[in-house]
């Protein structure tokens, strides 16, 4: 598979000035742009990285220049949210898309685990559905409560999950003001610290589960966000990332995208 | 146009997690938690996350300051050693070498600190070093 991926990009190599894809090199892997003349045998297509930030990062630093990225499913619905909020400029880059393996889709509970065109790889069959939002749906209220407040009391407030999130851009996070936060806690205040993320997640989450990997205390902040992806659905009928032309429901009015429920 | 990550290692205590300090043409962007890594596994606390900030900090000493006449005023590296050397020689003579300790940081390589382990017992002839990442 990696094969046709890098014949793609070393095509692309000729109409864009760099693509944005992961380099394996002094042991490690990450983030690399691919420039002519780079040497694509180093290029590798795990483990994964929030490729999108670093394609904003580029667009914003160097308004002119035209990028590819070898993008999974994941990265493109990354891209298409990005793109409504001005992040990323869709005329400016060309997704190198290719399927994740079946087990992969399995592991990260993937309901699109491809993006929509791939150059490579046969898309598999969707993941199942994350089985800790089911646990938690059959219990009662009290107990969700006591759910989160016992998940909530590991976090170390290491910001990780809102540094590594793809749609997570604003220049002033709110998650760092001292009138919603009160500085010197640990754990942060319950629910308000993480409530205020997944308030912010609405319509945004685009179910990477970075966060979920990169959180330092193992809490499923995935279950707060597949939630969340679902009242979105249910009330709003909008899916992330699914459709660059469908009008994020929370830059609407109320006429204009009325509750389903 | 440059882009690059570059693997190293957080210097902010002993555990040792491994980072990228992403920087496009130079100027540092961000940092990335090394997923590859077996320590700390794609993850960071909010140190690692933010150890890149004193690089640019305007806080951050560019020359060693003495204090002349009860202020601190900018002298080249020349003049601030001789002035350590000249101060902790008196010091040993006068009144012992254990009269003398000394601290050192994680912001250094692990080179450097053991350099300043040698410095202490072998220069000046002390055992009293310790190190703020004994936390």
């Amino acid at each position: 598979m990696i094969a046709a991926i890098r014949e793609a990009v070393a095509e692309r190599l000729g109409s864009c000035d760099g693509v944005v894809a992961l380099r394996r090199r002094n042991g490690g892997v990450a983030p690399h742009l691919f420039q002519k003349g780079d040497e694509l045998a180093e290029m590798e297509l795990s483990p994964r990285y929030p490729l999108m930030t670093v394609v904003s990062r580029l667009h914003k630093a160097f308004p002119a220049i035209r990028l590819g990225v070898v993008a999974r499913g994941c990265d493109e619905r990354a891209y298409v949210e990005m793109a409504k909020r001005n992040q990323i400029d869709p005329t400016r880059l060309e997704i190198i898309g290719f399927a994740c393996t079946a087990e992969e889709a399995q592991a990260c509970y993937c309901r699109e685990p491809s993006p929509k065109h791939p150059v490579a790889g046969t898309p598999p069959a969707p993941g199942p559905p994350n089985p800790l939002v089911a646990k938690y749906d059959s219990l009662p209220l009290e107990e969700r409560r006591s759910f989160w407040k016992k998940q909530f009391s590991k976090c170390i407030k290491c910001y990780g999950c809102r540094n590594i999130c793809p749609e997570c851009f604003c220049e002033a996070c709110a998650m760092e003001d001292m009138a919603w936060v009160e500085p010197g806690l640990l754990a942060p205040p319950f629910p308000t610290f993480h409530l205020i993320r997944a308030m912010h997640m609405a319509s945004r989450c685009v179910a990477c589960r970075e966060c979920e990997h990169t959180c330092p205390a193992y809490i499923p902040l995935t279950v707060l966000y597949d939630l969340m992806r679902r009242d979105i659905a249910d009330l709003l009928g909008y899916i992330p990332g699914a459709d660059i032309e469908a009008q994020q429901p929370l830059s609407l009015s109320l006429e204009q995208a009325p509750l389903k429920k | 146009m440059e882009y690059q990550n570059t693997l190293t290692t957080c210097i902010y205590c002993g555990c040792g997690c491994s980072m990228y300090v992403e920087t496009i043409d130079g100027r540092i962007t961000g940092v990335w938690p090394d997923k590859t890594n077996q320590i700390s596994g794609g993850r960071l606390c909010i140190k690692g996350w933010n150890v890149t900030g004193f690089v640019g900090h305007p806080d951050r000493l560019k020359n060693p300051l003495l204090r002349k006449e009860g202020k601190l005023v900018e002298v080249t590296w020349d003049e601030a050693l001789s002035q350590v050397a000249e101060k902790l020689s008196g010091i040993k003579r006068e009144s012992g070498a254990d009269s003398i300790g000394l601290m050192t940081s994680a912001k250094c390589t692990n080179e450097e600190n053991y350099l300043m382990n040698k410095f202490a017992r072998a220069v000046l002839g002390t055992n009293n070093i310790d190190h703020c990442a004994r936390l």
